[in-house]
């Protein structure tokens, strides 16, 4: 991969200006598991702290050690923070890769690489730099053992001088990161200061790129994905979690294991929550609708195998209408697929997932702060609904560090659905478990242990009558699925709504979901200032669709749909749900190498299929 | 002078007032004869008679003609017919949420020892307080009679087919695995499969009874391993099965020598006369090495193979709060402003 997609070579050729400030984007290319990690977020945090927006994409192999890892950190003025297409700044430490990573390049982009590697006889241009790494990491770190991991933060160093990246905001984002550790912070801190000096005494600036001081990131925190949407259903209550390893989702359920060892452990030193690590995806959401019958607030989170493993259960969770939240952190399939790389791939199979006629509630966070609203967003639908809720997150969003405003203390109570207490039973004397009795399709439950003679009702994944009984009969099959269905049409005007940008005359509209996000807001810049064309956007946040995007697509003559997977499935579920005289309406962009989505590849074939 | 009325004497109740009606089921749709039914009898006699409140039981089950049966008693009780062979994650699931609930999961051979291994050997380790009954009858009988994993090597289907495969001995497993209570029984064995079910409600942890309960349409013939006749031939008691519930505070003199009694989690205690001089249903590696022998033998060994009341169960090794999670107040589950502040600082 590398840099295979990159926009090379082409005869565009950029303008060279002598200062490119604060929009740029560096890839470093190292061996997975040489400790760059370190390195490439003390980099991000110091342009962070700098005031400049900045995004950092990890681009590893499905491995633990020895195969070739990227990471791409954009800084970029305007707030673009979608993947951008074109390297500016290759960090080569990767014997392996270099020569392709540097043949990759457009011209005028800058490489640094370590002096053995001799890479600059390779193109005569791009701009070189060498640093002799072994050499100067030696003095810095007499323990052999440790030069490994040390040796990396040279070209933070190297960068930081090359770059004006502020020394100062450098130190402080090495405390942050070996916060605890003075020795090894230290340690660190004194390889970048060698880097520094290294580039101060030998390296003149023939780069054209520098970040200087803005203010755009003020207040802003940075997190991934997975670890906002663990804090998200912290916040939401969340008492049960049962989760089987799968990448990219793991790191889900480790940092609510993390957070709810700090803050849900009570004064009597007792867990408020259970978490379990499940014998498989079969068993985690096997837990979650146990948990949730017995009226817990249980969650599971998993990626594409695990949510194929899951089609069964949620049949059951659907028909037994048992609430429950799954976050499906979608990487590239099918079968193991690309289990690194970032997809919208099981948008079509988990809203129908299992067999039968069911239906599910999607939501699609697109970024760190909707991974956290959303957390609570999906308790309370699964719980006012009794029935699953899909959290579809992705790879680039859950295991990528984003940028983001503070998250809003969640201001709403925790509400808990239509659940009968013994006082209520006393009052109401019994009730049917599946009957509809305000016209919303939502019936009552009771939970297990509700301490009345009538409370108890048999969860059956086979037919039932409003009482919960066996039975066989068409006209009671019928009506209860009528019912089910009269839910999820309910579910329409409780969901999320979609974010619509419009300005009333764009004839051309385009509609993303998720992570493309960020590729569309830079797309529609790109549109408007190269082609003077406007578009209209919106953005999905949930499924079933919500009024607004049947208007959407009525008041444009033509809708983009946009999406990371092969078969336009969004797509198929709008043709779905449109009347048909606008499903001729839609068009697909469909993405499936497995990168975050870039802006200039929508623009390009946008246009190309605008016929301009 | 006074007329005299005669009224009907008052049903029998129990410690908490209930009658036995008080837990019974729906009617049930299984086989007249289906061993399943009798097991659903002792059930609803064992809870009624140590008086657990039906509201407090959560049921669970599989599918199969077995998982049907929490159908047909305790309606007072809720209950999950969840998927086949997956009824272990639900129960878990629903143990966690809520502590205070009695666990009660009926599974079939088939729904365990074949589609349910996976679940069954993990809820086996966890030692997770559950009543988990296999109602063992060799084949599956909802899907019309087909060999299941426990079917003994050489027994014989109504249609002529060998099983050439060995069984799957759950009980020899479920030791193995870490269950803290289990015991083998035979539907017809009354007393002895009500005094385990005694037991098994006294104990906190898994308890695994795989109960061999002939089923009448498909496997009750000449050459079966699991008909009532066959039972009849080969069970071989290992004790004699007693038990005295905590609440009925009777000393009853017994002979160490030859009886081993445990005191159970609640105090009740289980009793066990020998019927085999040194066996010790608290040493897991005698009770192994027991039922392998069996298997040589060709009997078909019941009684408790190996009991420890004082294992930490599941919910004890989470360390979770004494109030169900599941109802847990919103000022206990959702954390202040100031560490959602915190977090954020942390984050900048
Ligand atoms: C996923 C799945 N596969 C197959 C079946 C069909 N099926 C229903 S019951 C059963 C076997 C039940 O056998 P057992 O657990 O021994 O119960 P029994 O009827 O003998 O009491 C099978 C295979 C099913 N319900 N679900
Ligand atoms: S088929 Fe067999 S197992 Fe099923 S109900 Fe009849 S006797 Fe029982
Ligand atoms: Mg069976």
């Amino acid at each position: 991969m590398a840099t295979t997609d990159v926009a090379l070579r082409e005869a565009s050729g950029r303008a060279e200006p002598k200062h490119v400030v604060n929009d740029m984007s560096i890839q470093v290319a190292t061996v997975n598991g040489s400790g760059s990690q370190s390195s490439n977020s003390v980099l991000l945090r110091s342009i962070f702290q700098m005031g400049v927006p900045v995004s950092g994409k990890n681009l590893f192999p499905s491995n633990i050690a020895g195969l070739p890892t990227w990471y791409t950190i954009r800084a970029n003025k305007d707030g673009y923070i979608a993947r951008k297409k074109e390297i500016d700044f290759v960090i080569a430490m990767n014997p392996e890769t270099a020569q392709e990573d540097v043949m990759s390049l457009a011209a005028g982009a800058a490489v640094l690489y370590d002096e053995p590697l001799n890479l600059n006889s390779l193109r005569a241009d791009l701009i070189f730099y060498s640093v002799p790494y072994d050499k100067l990491v030696a003095p810095v770190c007499p323990e052999a053992k440790l030069r490994k991991l040390v040796r990396n933060m040279i070209y933070v160093g190297v960068v930081a001088k090359l770059l004006e990246i502020d020394m100062g905001e450098v130190e402080k984002a090495i405390r942050k990161q070996f916060s605890k550790k003075v020795k090894a912070a230290n340690l660190n801190l004194a390889a970048v200061q060698a880097g520094y000096d290294y580039a101060a005494a030998n390296l003149p600036k023939r780069d054209p790129y520098f970040i200087q001081r803005m203010d755009k990131t003020k207040g802003k925190i940075i997190i991934d994905g997975n670890s906002a949407a663990a804090l998200g259903c912290m916040f939401a209550g969340v008492t049960v979690v049962s989760w089987y390893p799968i990448t990219p989702s793991s790191s889900l359920p480790e940092a609510t294991i993390e957070y709810m060892k700090r803050f849900r452990v009570g004064a009597d030193g007792k867990a408020t929550f259970a978490i379990v690590q499940a014998e498989d995806e079969l068993a985690a959401i096997g837990m979650v609708i146990g948990a949730g019958w017995a009226g817990a607030r249980a969650m599971t989170a998993t990626a594409g195998p695990g949510i194929s493993l899951m089609a069964e259960f949620s049949g059951l969770a659907y028909y037994t209408e048992i609430p429950g939240v799954i976050w499906d952190i979608q990487r590239v399939g099918p079968s193991t697929g690309l289990p690194t790389r970032t997809s919208q791939g099981d948008m079509l199979s988990t809203a129908f997932l299992s067999h039968g006629d069911t239906k599910h509630i999607l939501l699609i966070p697109c970024s760190a702060e909707e991974c956290f609203s959303m957390a609570q967003d999906a308790f309370e639908l699964a719980e006012q609904f009794q029935t699953l809720v899909f959290v579809m997150s992705d790879l680039d969003l859950g295991m990528n560090n984003w940028m983001a405003d503070p998250f809003k203390y969640p201001e709403k109570p925790i509400k808990r659905g239509k659940v009968l207490d013994k006082e209520e039973l006393d009052r109401l004397g019994g009730f049917a478990r599946y009957k509809d009795v305000d016209g919303d399709g939502i019936p009552y439950r009771t939970l297990p242990g509700t301490d009345h003679p009538a409370a108890a009702w048999f969860a059956r994944g086979s037919g039932h009558n409003e009482k919960g009984q066996y039975s066989e009969r068409p006209d009671d099959y019928e009506r209860n699925m009528e019912r089910i269905n009269r839910k999820f049409e309910t579910a329409r005007s409780f969901v999320p709504r979609p974010d619509v940008v419009a300005n009333g005359s764009s004839k051309i509209g385009i509609i993303a979901y998720g992570t493309s996000h960020w590729a569309i807001v830079e797309s529609r810049d790109q549109l408007r200032k190269e082609y003077s064309i406007e578009t209209d956007y919106l953005r999905l946040r949930a499924y079933p669709f919500t009024r607004e995007v049947h208007d959407f697509v009525k008041t444009h003559d033509r809708v983009y749909v946009v999406e990371q997977n092969r078969d336009a499935q969004m797509m198929s579920l709008l043709k779905l749900d449109l009347e048909p005289a606008l499903v001729t309406r839609l068009r697909s962009i469909a993405h499936i190498h497995g990168l975050p989505m870039d802006a200039r590849s929508v623009t390009d074939e946008l246009m190309t299929m605008e016929g301009k | 002078m006074a007329a005299t009325t005669t009224s009907a004497p008052p049903p029998k109740t129990n410690r908490i007032g209930l009658a036995v009606i008080d837990y019974r089921g729906g009617k049930t749709t299984l086989c007249a004869g289906c061993g399943h039914n009798a097991i659903s009898e002792r059930i609803i006699d064992a809870m009624y008679e140590m008086g657990v409140k039906p509201e407090r039981v959560a049921k669970l089950s599989g599918i199969g003609c077995s998982s049907k049966s929490p159908a047909y008693f305790m309606g007072r009780s809720h209950s999950f017919n969840a998927v086949h062979g997956r009824m272990p994650s639900v129960a878990t699931g629903a143990v966690l949420a809520n502590r205070s609930l009695m666990a009660l999961g009926v599974s079939g051979d088939g729904d365990t020892a074949s589609i349910g291994m996976g679940q069954f050997v993990h809820l086996m380790r966890r030692n997770l307080p559950l009543i988990y009954i296999i109602e063992d009858n060799g084949v599956y009988g909802l899907t019309k009679g087909q060999f299941s994993a426990t079917a003994d090597l050489g027994s014989k289907l109504k249609t002529g087919v060998i099983n050439d495969l060995p069984p799957v001995d759950t009980c020899a497993m479920a030791v193995t695995l870490g269950a803290t209570f289990v015991g083998r029984s035979f539907s017809g064995d009354k007393r002895q499969l009500h005094a385990m079910l005694k037991a098994a409600i006294a104990h906190h942890g898994t308890v695994m009874l795989d109960v061999v309960s002939p089923c009448v349409t498909f496997n009750d013939h000449e050459g079966s391993t699991k008909s009532y006749k066959y039972m009849k031939d080969h069970d071989e008691p290992l004790q004699e099965v007693s038990f005295v519930p905590a609440f009925e505070d009777i000393s009853v003199e017994y002979d160490p020598g030859s009886t081993v009694e445990v005191t159970m989690h609640d105090g009740s205690r289980l009793r066990l006369r020998k019927l085999e001089e040194d066996y010790d249903p608290t040493d897991r590696i005698r009770a192994i090495t027991r039922l392998n022998e069996a298997h040589e033998k060709g009997e078909v060994l019941t009684g408790v193979f190996y009991v420890n009341p004082k294992a930490p169960s599941f919910v004890d090794l989470l360390n979770i709060a004494e109030q169900p999670l599941a109802t847990l107040p919103e000022s206990v589950v959702r954390p202040g402003r100031e560490v959602l502040e915190q977090v954020m600082e942390e984050l900048r």
